[in-house]
């Protein structure tokens, strides 16, 4: 039935249509400017207030200040008109200005397109499983919005079925497109530089409390799945910032030498554990790894002190593949590298300076001095706590000797502090340790709250030698995971506890599912799209062949599609066959039947036309009336045959 | 078809309309209509202004037909009582004694029906559908056949309850007469008295016949694919924003019946497209309701038109 868009819009469809705009409207709101946000809700009310009390739409002119306006609104909040976020801005504003306007489906239409649109806009922000959600229930309501403009009656319940039905049979579709579409290296889905801000992980300095609060954060950093062995939990050292300048009480990196090769080498007789990092965008350049790789990530360099760097900041996930050795050979290090590593401000820490110089007994080894110092924290009973007491700018005074109460970049700093007072170089290493294994998809997941900090010192003959003084009061900490190393009753990040196991389950699966969506869905690119097709059978794919492909699997869905409302619709009518064949004949010569008229009015019609041929005409037409409409044996088929075949116009 | 008469030929049936056309001058469509409306068991609403033949097309048909004919003319103080009859006590026989009102008689010609109030209207509607009358707790069946020409003004005039949509759909069909065309007016207004015809008018069919061609009505054949196409058309009123309401149930039996009977009025046994659609503009119009409540304004033909353009043909 063709439907009818130039009839006025029924009061449902008119709050059809604000619905499609109420829910392609509001996941947009995070996005834009509140004042918008605010106009565009203003407008609706506006509108579903006329429809509820069946007023008349308002004057052309008073729609054309509103969206001058707006759009001016937009330009002094972008300064510009294009772009991603002044166009969002836009079009939402058109989208609830063109309620006010609308008339008739025919508008109904336009509105339900852009609503389609601004879905898609949806996934500029955010690509989470939540967003894609929200992307499909907009999507059911806008179809569903589509179908009440052809269909002005039904309640809306069929509609939504009737929707959903249309977007499942969209579903092969989509799948083909997904799959074979060809990709272009890069994100599908460009963000502006300004989305980064609220990115959250490890900072390029310490000062007591920094990791503290990260510490709190339950987002994901990292997510790490293991190619065969995985090493022991206390050997999961993801190494980060390496600090090494002490700035009062601020650690901050040391002078960054880039290096191309590795600065180290790799002991090949120490075990090897090769695996993936799929790293969240954290809008620094650091890449996380095993302490220490074997070799370097695409597009990355290394420092001197070993760490790893992203030639640009990471803001997209980004997937990497890598290999660690635990052991190392490290070449000797410069005497410049050496004395940063000893540099100590001189008038704070007094306490520990002179502690520290007591270990430098003329004679006395790096490795022995080490040990004192090790052997002074567990003698100390620190006690690891997430709510150290505040202190002053001699934190490891404080620290060491009165409160005895801290947390890993407490015992990291004071640690170091004591070493270079003892004349050995040392640096604070941040980074992640250990990581929570989800066992249902095996993956290791390394959060904010796994955040941590260490130590190395330089011990002549070896190199760099990690220690964690974290470890020495805190084993529990490295050896199972931070809810263990704090006393009771003290604080903890959001779900580390025990008892919260059925929650504990259910996030392993959120993320497993999270997980593979990040890995399948949003990190679909060249080159998984290559290997895929590859393990589908398909040789070396180009762009070219997976067009082809494309085009053949969505003609074969829409037969089948096809096949299977023919064959639910009741067979053809044999006479009918014969009198379509007929009026088809017709049709040619230019008296086509209209597809309302019937048989004898259609006979009048054509005997008036081809006055020679009417007996032959009427017979065919009184055939097939009798055969279709009336009682006419069935036999009469084969002379309505013979005459259709014998008719010639 | 009725075993006890037997069936009439399609020629006696139009015999029926040949004769009525001499008395009703230039209207063959309206009169085929309203034979159809009758044959199908059906009852028709003429929506015209005063003197265009309303009544006399109402007896006409009574009198070819050999029919009882009676005329009610409604106004606004009427009874219910005055229509369909009271009782009465009789002193001589010492009980009540029930006096028919003017409904009991074949054909009736209701006229002005909305001059009545509802009250009245509803008495007389409600007879029209059961084809009986209780009075006094007694129930009464109405003479057979029975058939209700009622008629309306169709502007709204002062003091006149116009029949709601709900009872409009008693009717099977509403026609309009309009005024005749210049040659049947002249032929009107040469010719003599109407009334004067009427009386001679002998009957053409006996109530037998007609009995037996109402029940041939019912076995005219309807195949699969008409029921299809009904119920397109009926499905499309439901469904396009062109009207609130779409046709009832009840609307698509009566474009089945009467289709029926102008098939059978056309010699044929079965039904084709042709024939729901000839009938379509009486039957479906006065059913359907523009977007607002109002009862649609449109010329009927225009809005069958627009309906029949709409439904391709299964």
């Amino acid at each position: 039935m063709k439907p009818d868009t130039t009839q006025p819009l029924t009061l449902a469809q008119t709050w059809w249509l604000l619905t499609t705009g109420l829910a392609a409207f509001v996941p947009l709101v995070p996005q834009v400017p509140i004042w918008l946000a605010a106009l565009t809700a203003a407008v609706f009310v506006w509108r579903a207030a006329l429809a509820w009390w069946r007023q008349p739409l308002p004057n052309r002119w008073i729609l054309v200040l509103v969206t001058l306006a707006g759009t001016a609104g937009v330009f002094l909040q972008y300064r510009t008109l294009f772009g991603q976020r002044a166009g969002v801005a836009l079009l939402l504003i058109f989208l609830a200005l063109k309620q006010l306007e609308a008339r008739t489906p025919r508008d109904g239409i336009a509105i339900v397109f852009l609503a389609y649109f601004l879905t898609l806009t949806q996934f500029f922000e955010d690509q989470s499983i939540p967003i894609a959600a929200t992307m499909l229930a907009t999507l059911v309501v806008a179809t569903a919005a589509l179908a009440a403009l052809t269909d002005a009656r039904t309640s809306p319940l069929p509609l939504l079925r009737r929707a959903g039905v249309m977007l499942l049979q969209a579903v092969p579709f989509m799948l083909i497109l997904f799959v074979l579409f060809p990709r272009v290296n890069g994100p599908l889905w460009g963000l502006p530089t300004d989305a980064y801000s609220g990115l959250t992980g490890l900072s390029d300095s310490m000062t007591p409390g920094s990791i503290n609060n990260l510490i709190q954060s339950d987002a994901i950093a990292f997510r790490v799945k293991f190619d065969g062995d995985v090493p022991p939990r206390n050997q999961m050292y993801w190494r980060g910032p390496v600090l090494t300048q002490l700035d009062e009480r601020t650690w901050r990196p040391g002078k960054m030498i880039r290096v191309s090769a590795l600065p180290y080498t790799p002991d090949t007789s120490s075990p090897a554990y090769r695996y993936t990092v799929t790293l969240e965008p954290h809008n620094k350049p650091w890449l996380f790894a095993l302490e220490l790789p074997t070799h370097l990530p695409p597009d990355s360099f290394t420092t001197t002190d070993f760490q790893l760097y992203a030639k640009k900041p990471v803001r997209e996930r980004r997937r990497y593949e890598m290999e660690s050795r635990i052991r190392s050979r490290h070449d000797p290090e410069t005497l410049n590298q050496l004395a940063s590593a000893l540099n100590l401000p001189q008038q704070l820490n007094a306490r520990t300076h002179s502690l520290g110089q007591s270990f430098a007994t003329p004679g006395s080894s790096d490795r022995q001095r080490l040990q004192q110092a090790i052997d002074f924290m567990r003698k100390q009973q620190l006690i690891y706590t997430l709510q150290p007491p505040l202190m002053s700018a001699n934190v490891a005074d404080e620290f060491l000797f009165d409160h005895k109460r801290g947390f890993c970049e407490h015992f990291s700093a004071s640690f170091v502090i004591l070493m270079r007072a003892a004349s050995v170089p040392a640096r604070v290493v941040t980074g992640y340790q250990g990581g929570e294994l989800n066992p249902v998809d095996n993956t290791w997941v390394i959060r904010q709250s796994d955040a941590h900090a260490w130590a190395e010192v330089w011990i002549e003959q070896q190199g760099w030698v990690r220690v964690d003084p974290t470890a020495t009061s805190a084993p529990a900490r490295i050896e199972q995971n931070l809810a263990a190393a704090v006393p009771a009753g003290d604080p903890l990040p959001f779900l580390s506890g025990a008892g919260l196991d059925w929650l504990r389950e259910m996030r392993f699966r959120w993320w497993a599912v999270n997980n593979a969506w990040n890995q399948w869905i949003l990190g679909y690119d060249p080159k998984l799209q290559r290997e895929l097709l590859e393990k589908i059978g398909m040789q070396s794919p180009d762009w070219r062949q997976m067009t082809a492909w494309l085009a053949g699997l969505c003609g074969t869905a829409l037969l089948i599609l096809t096949a299977a409302m023919l064959w639910r619709r009741p067979p053809t009518d044999p006479a009918l066959r014969q009198w379509q064949r007929f009026c088809r004949r017709l049709a040619r010569h230019g008296l086509a039947r209209h597809n309302w008229e019937g048989p004898d009015d259609y006979a009048q019609r054509l005997a008036a036309a081809l006055p020679a041929k009417a007996p032959e005409i009427s017979r065919i037409a009184d055939l097939y009336a009798g055969l279709r409409y009336g009682r006419l044996d069935p036999v009469a088929l084969e002379a309505l045959r013979r005459h259709v075949a014998a008719f010639k116009p | 078809m009725a075993p006890s008469a037997a069936a009439p030929s399609s020629t006696a049936l139009t015999g029926v309309l040949a004769a009525a056309e001499q008395i009703i001058l230039g209207k063959p469509q309206q009169l085929r209509l309203a034979f159809a409306c009758l044959l199908a068991r059906g009852h028709l609403l003429i929506e015209d202004l005063p003197g265009v033949g309303k009544t006399t097309l109402a007896h006409t048909l009574a009198r070819l037909l050999g029919l009882d004919f009676q005329r009610i003319q409604f106004t606004s103080d009427m009874l219910p009582a005055d229509i369909l009859g009271i009782s009465i006590f009789d002193r001589e026989r010492s009980s009540f004694r029930f006096h028919p009102g003017p409904i009991f008689t074949q054909v009736v010609l209701a006229d002005e029906i909305n001059r009545a109030t509802p009250k009245a209207q509803s008495a007389l509607l409600e007879a029209m559908e059961e084809r009986q009358v209780t009075v006094d707790g007694e129930t009464r069946p109405l003479p057979e056949p029975f058939f209700v020409i009622a008629t309306q003004n169709p502007t709204h005039q002062i003091g006149t309850f116009p029949l709601p949509e709900s009872q409009l759909d008693r009717f099977l069909m509403r026609i309009a007469l309009g005024y005749p065309d210049r040659d049947a007016e002249r032929a009107l207004l040469e010719g003599c008295d109407r009334r004067a015809l009427l009386a001679d008018i002998q009957p053409v069919l006996d109530p037998a016949i007609l009995a037996a061609a109402q029940a041939q009505v019912r076995q005219i054949h309807v195949a699969p694919a008409l029921i299809d196409y009904v119920q397109a058309l009926v499905a499309h009123t439901r469904h396009a924003a062109t009207w609130q309401h779409g046709l009832s149930p009840r609307a698509g039996l009566g474009l089945l019946a009467a289709a029926r009977a102008w098939a059978l009025l056309a010699g044929r046994d079965h039904v084709l497209p042709e024939d729901v659609q000839a009938v379509l503009p009486t039957v479906a119009t006065h059913r359907l309701q523009v977007p607002g409540g109002a009862i649609e304004s449109r010329a009927p033909e225009d809005v069958a038109r627009l309906l029949i353009e709409a439904v391709p043909l299964p």
